[in-house]
């Protein structure tokens, strides 16, 4: 039986020699967490199933700083490593992947240039290529005017979901649950997807959200945006099939470390690695 | 001692080097077949079985000469699916044909492919590489597994059937799941390795 996995997800800012965890509320305010590479020593000792790094600040000149981080942690850590943010070619990619990384995750070089992601897959593998959506709810107030949109219901009214990119500042009008449905078409392995809704709101993972996407791919997807105490991923668990919950702020600040976590989720009977 | 990793353009190198160097072997690329030798050769590797042979085909004359020395060689995920004789994914390319069988698709209800930790059954207690273990979870990603035709099976998993989890003849060691990224008990199952590889010494 397949454990579903808890991926702590290490949001890194690059403007420091070793970069700086950091994590942000509903993609804006920013708050400390440490060091990347021991941060993710200390979760993979602590039993995390995978690694996530985001580079938030995405610039070319920091590009040096996260392969460094990679290397380091790679040593010492021995679960799959992923890395995102600001991988916009195949050499981009090739960097990280020859400084240990498993897997890179793309989104706005994705939207830009979706050939990106079948390349990517072409090179080096589908598993390797993990394809991340930052969605947000748009109501339906005129049905009408969302004919091309695949619209879910919620208990709070009916939604599409728009796709956003650079970290959230820019929106797209994209349909992210249809490009979710492209990307597996195009090649990728997984999808990151993330409500921007509940990102950092630690209410839980939007659930509808997750639902609509994970239903219609073959593909693992990995729920991320809003888990604040690990009921929240017991939820997204029962509710929904995805095959992993990412979370942040939880682990960082040792509200719920994650041997609690992944205990907590055994005894309520859900497949996990302990 | 001496661990090269067959470098052939596909899969994680970086990851199976550092394993094995945290294990206390001493690991050494070999992007070229002059370099593939040692006390050990591992063949990594991810991705498509046609593709895999490719670019295997210029370490066969390494590999074969590393064999007919009877030193230990690991295949991991895609390395061992290429020790069979041929593949469902691909029925034009041959694999090495070091272990007689095929590797074939996974017949599951479950979504492929198989990507995730999932619990490893030692079913033969002799095999060195899994010392001292009975069971452990391992990381997979997979589509295809081995059904070999000769008793080489030391390891199962369970996904909706049962699939190969390790293989053992001779010298001969595979693991369909990545040691290298499989904490633990895949750094465990990598010492093991190499104990058994400085035994022959």
């Amino acid at each position: 039986m397949l454990c579903k996995r808890i991926i702590p997800c290490l949001d890194c800012d690059l403007a420091y020699p070793e970069g700086r965890v950091v994590k942000g509320v509903e993609f804006k305010q920013i708050k400390y967490a440490g060091i990347p590479w021991i941060l993710a020593e200390k979760y993979y000792r602590e039993g995390a199933d995978e690694i996530v790094f985001l580079d938030i600040t995405a610039s070319h000149e920091k590009r040096e700083t996260m392969v460094r981080v990679v290397e380091k942690t790679a040593k010492n850590v021995f679960i799959p490593i992923t890395v995102g943010g600001g991988i916009k070619s195949l050499k981009d990619a090739r960097r990280v992947f020859k400084a240990g990384a498993d897997k890179v995750s793309i989104n706005t070089a994705a939207i830009k240039n979706p050939k990106f992601v079948s390349d990517l897959s072409r090179y080096f593998g589908s598993q390797a290529c993990v394809v991340a959506i930052d969605a947000k709810r748009r109501r339906v107030d005129d049905p009408s005017q969302v004919e091309d949109k695949v619209v879910v219901k919620t208990p709070e009214g009916e939604f599409w979901f728009e796709c956003s990119i650079y970290g959230g500042r820019v929106f797209t009008g994209i349909d992210a649950i249809k490009w979710a449905m492209k990307v597996e078409e195009l090649g990728a392995g997984e999808i990151l997807l993330t409500s921007m809704d509940r990102d950092g709101t630690k209410e839980g993972y939007d659930i509808y959200l997750t639902k609509a996407v994970n239903d219609r791919l073959h593909i693992p997807v990995i729920a991320s945006g809003g888990c604040g105490k690990p009921e929240h991923m017991l939820e997204v668990f029962k509710e929904t099939d995805v095959s992993a919950a990412l979370a942040a702020s939880i682990f960082h600040y040792n509200t719920y470390p994650i041997p609690v976590v992944k205990r907590f989720l055994k005894e309520k009977g859900v497949p996990i690695r302990l | 001692m001496r661990v090269a990793i067959i470098d052939y353009g596909l899969g994680n190198i970086r990851s199976v080097y550092n394993a094995v160097r945290y294990v206390g072997g001493e690991p050494v690329v070999a992007e070229n077949p002059n370099d593939a030798w040692g006390d050990a050769l591992i063949i990594p590797g991810v991705g498509a079985f046609r593709d895999g042979v490719m670019n295997l085909s210029r370490f066969l004359p390494a590999i074969e000469r590393h064999l007919n020395l009877k030193r230990p060689i690991l295949g991991i995920c895609l390395g061992l699916q290429m020790f069979f004789e041929r593949s469902e994914e691909d029925s034009k390319a041959k694999g090495l044909g070091i272990i007689k069988g095929e590797v074939v698709k996974i017949k599951t209800p479950y979504k492929l492919p198989h990507i995730g930790w999932n619990l490893v059954k030692v079913e033969n207690k002799e095999c060195p590489l899994f010392r001292g273990l009975e069971e452990g979870f391992a990381y997979f990603v997979h589509s295809y597994h081995a059904v070999p035709k000769e008793p080489v099976t030391v390891a199962t998993t369970e996904y909706g059937c049962k699939v190969t989890a390790a293989v053992w003849k001779g010298n001969v060691f595979g693991t369909q799941f990545h040691p290298e990224r499989s904490g633990e008990f895949g750094l465990k199952i990598l010492e093991n390795f190499l104990k058994f590889c400085y035994s022959l010494k």
